[in-house]
């Protein structure tokens, strides 16, 4: 089985579902001639043409508005935001229209919408966000929020087939820097089933997207400690695995709950009120929430370093939570 | 920079060349008086305490609306507002189904889900607007986009109003539509006031179709009273879209002769105004102008009359015995599944 980096398994994917079906084109800016900001769609072009791999003007509303009118009219448009920040300037399509056309009109509307996020390398407030928690909150949205290459394709394409607008966050510090093992053939991974990503029975962390590595290099530090933790990777936010994560509390009896956006209003907040609501009994500590403080994603490199969660802030909590 | 006004209709003869025959001419005022009379009776059962929320009505806007629908394509689509009641009847929405929208009923399009003019039958080619104008703009573009990459020879009408025009989704899905020469045309109610906001203070130039010249376009003026008129404007342009020749702005000028929603009495617009717009009604113009042009007789008014008035007793019967939305079922259909793509448009 090849391996891949997370980009090329997110790039690989998309090719191969546009090969498969006629349906699905991309449209962003700068997605055609010159591949994608990040590179994602490098040689589309030449493989499906210049109306399958349409290149916009800046313009975020007309290019999820135009998603949708698209997927209206039966194609199965994937459109990227060059960078995940940017989605704001399509808010009013997202959430207004796309989320709540099926609920009112019956008409549903198959979108992805790539949404390249996070932080890690001095992007700064306005290309480093992690918006998931927001459109978490939006009845009529999917997100997705893949860690892994393999999971990277397989949830795209499933992000494809779905019926519904779905967010799929792509983590730029996940790009190059991860790598495995990714089957050729075309795959799907069902939305709402979370992921073992590393075994343990006296605390889980229940996390996503790049999170999942920091929360596995901090498990690692304590397994020398005789404190084995379990790395919960939910992919997909909406649906989340909800019945999986309360196994594991039950398992485990400690939970922190790990994610790289800012703490309040985060989703990380909804996983822990759950827990309290239907573990509450199975819980030996309470949960904990680690995340990034309640600020803007800061530029300059030490300052984004105190911002987003480290392994060392997940290790100290995890110790806290085995001292309990 | 003066942007083409259209000229009002003259003869039998010049509607015939552009198109309509006498049965259809008698459809259209059969649609409009099917608008209004629509819109006439949710008045009542909005102050009867039948109809929940708010109501909204096109009063005025009858001729615009129904001149543009019956310009379109069967297999052309569109995202019609508040003020374009006409077009759902001339795509042939049925009038109960409408009742029962205003009613919050199960038989309405959007099953109790939506209110008012909010709603759409998709079979017919129609997609339910949104409260943020001009949001449906953009989408209304993205179906023109699908046309284009697939080839069909079908149309999309994203409409709007002069106040919308101020927002950015307007300029976008223009700025996108002329730079892809997108087979969609644009329709711009303007009936001079957005809520209490005159034009003065909406825009600075003389015309909205003004703007078409921006995005590489052709736009036009054209008196949204004039049915016939208008009709000639939006089929001009929709064929022109269907051969390849890109978008076109129209702009059709009426008044709203009623105020925002019923709860205005419009207050701030002047008695003149008024006055001087009630002069050219859209339904009585035509009525007049089918008089004299196309021997509409006193018999064939009161049979359109009576079979309209039987048409509108019957809806409301009809959408009074649809049943109210059940609330246990108020969960489910937030998602799609796959069945639900199971259309014909999304195969």
């Amino acid at each position: 089985m090849p391996e891949l980096t997370y980009i090329q398994a997110i790039s690989d994917g998309l090719r191969q579902e546009m090969r498969r079906d006629q349906r699905v084109f991309v449209l962003g800016q700068d997605v055609g001639v010159y591949g994608g900001a990040f590179k994602v769609t490098l040689g589309f072009q030449e493989e499906f043409g210049p109306w399958r791999v349409l290149d916009t003007p800046l313009s975020e509303t007309a290019i999820v508005g135009g998603a949708t009118g698209a997927a209206l009219m039966g194609l199965r448009p994937v459109a990227e935001m060059q960078f995940a920040d940017f989605i704001s300037c399509a808010w009013d399509h997202l959430v207004t229209v796309a989320a709540k056309q099926f609920f009112r009109g019956r008409t549903p509307v198959p979108i992805v919408v790539r949404l390249p996020s996070g932080g890690g390398f001095s992007g700064g407030p306005f290309h480093s966000q992690n918006p998931e928690s927001s459109f978490a909150h939006i009845p009529g949205l999917k997100i997705v929020c893949p860690a892994t290459p393999h999971d990277a394709k397989g949830l795209l394409a499933t992000s494809i087939e779905d019926p519904n607008p779905v967010l799929y966050f792509e983590h730029k510090h996940l790009y190059r820097r991860i790598k495995g093992e990714v089957p050729e053939e075309r795959y799907t991974i069902p939305f709402g089933q979370a992921r073992v990503h590393r075994e343990g029975d006296d605390a889980v962390v229940v996390t996503w997207g790049a999170m999942v590595h920091t929360a596995s290099d901090a498990a690692d530090q304590l397994a020398g400690e005789g404190f084995e933790v379990e790395v919960l990777d939910l992919r997909t936010l909406i649906p989340w695995d909800k019945a999986r994560v309360l196994e594991s509390v039950r398992r485990c009896s400690k939970v922190l709950v790990l994610h790289e956006d800012t703490r309040t209003g985060g989703f990380g907040g909804e996983i822990a009120a759950t827990v309290a609501e239907e573990a509450f009994e199975d819980l030996d500590a309470p949960v904990m929430r680690v995340a990034a403080p309640d600020t803007p994603v800061p530029f300059s490199p030490g300052l984004e370093k105190a911002f987003l969660p480290q392994v060392e802030d997940v290790v100290k909590s995890l110790q806290e939570l085995a001292a309990y | 920079m003066a942007v083409r006004e259209a000229e009002p209709v003259g003869s039998l003869q010049e509607v015939k060349e552009a198109g309509l025959d006498r049965e259809d001419l008698l459809g259209i005022y059969r649609h409009m008086l099917i608008t209004r009379g629509i819109e006439e009776r949710g008045h009542i059962l909005y102050r009867q305490g039948k109809i929940p929320g708010s109501f909204y009505t096109g009063r005025g806007n009858e001729g615009a609306a129904v001149g543009v629908a019956t310009a379109m394509g069967p297999n052309d689509v569109g995202t019609p507002l508040h003020r374009d009641m006409g077009v759902h009847i001339t795509r042939g929405v049925e009038p109960w189904r409408i009742i029962a929208q205003y009613m919050g009923r199960e038989g309405g399009p959007t099953r109790g889900r939506d209110g008012n003019v909010h709603m759409a039958v998709p079979e017919l080619g129609l997609h339910p607007m949104v409260s943020h104008l001009p949001a449906m703009l953009p989408v209304a573009v993205g179906m023109a986009l699908a046309f284009k990459i697939r080839g069909d020879r079908r149309v999309a009408l994203g409409w709007f109003g002069e106040g919308s025009a101020a927002r950015g989704d307007a300029h976008e899905g223009m700025n996108m539509a002329g730079v892809r020469q997108l087979p969609v045309v644009f329709i711009c109610d303007n009936n001079q006031w957005a809520y209490s906001t005159p034009t003065y203070l909406g825009y600075p130039i003389e015309h909205i179709a003004d703007r078409a010249a921006a995005y590489g376009f052709d736009g036009v003026v054209v008196d949204g009273t004039d049915v016939l008129a208008v009709y000639r404007e939006a089929k001009a342009a929709i064929e022109k879209a269907r051969q390849g020749g890109g978008p076109t702005l129209i702009e059709c000028l009426t008044l709203r002769m009623e105020g925002h929603a019923v709860h205005d009495d419009a207050f701030y617009v002047p008695k003149e105004m008024f006055e001087q717009w009630a002069a050219q009604d859209p339904i009585e113009r035509f009525r007049t102008w089918l008089r004299s042009n196309a021997d509409l007789t006193d018999d064939e008014e009161d049979q359109i009359t009576s079979v309209v008035k039987r048409l509108l007793n019957d809806a409301l019967e009809r959408a009074e015995e649809s049943p109210l939305p059940d609330p246990a079922g108020l969960e489910q259909g937030v998602f799609a599944s796959a069945e639900d793509l199971d259309t014909p448009h999304h195969k």
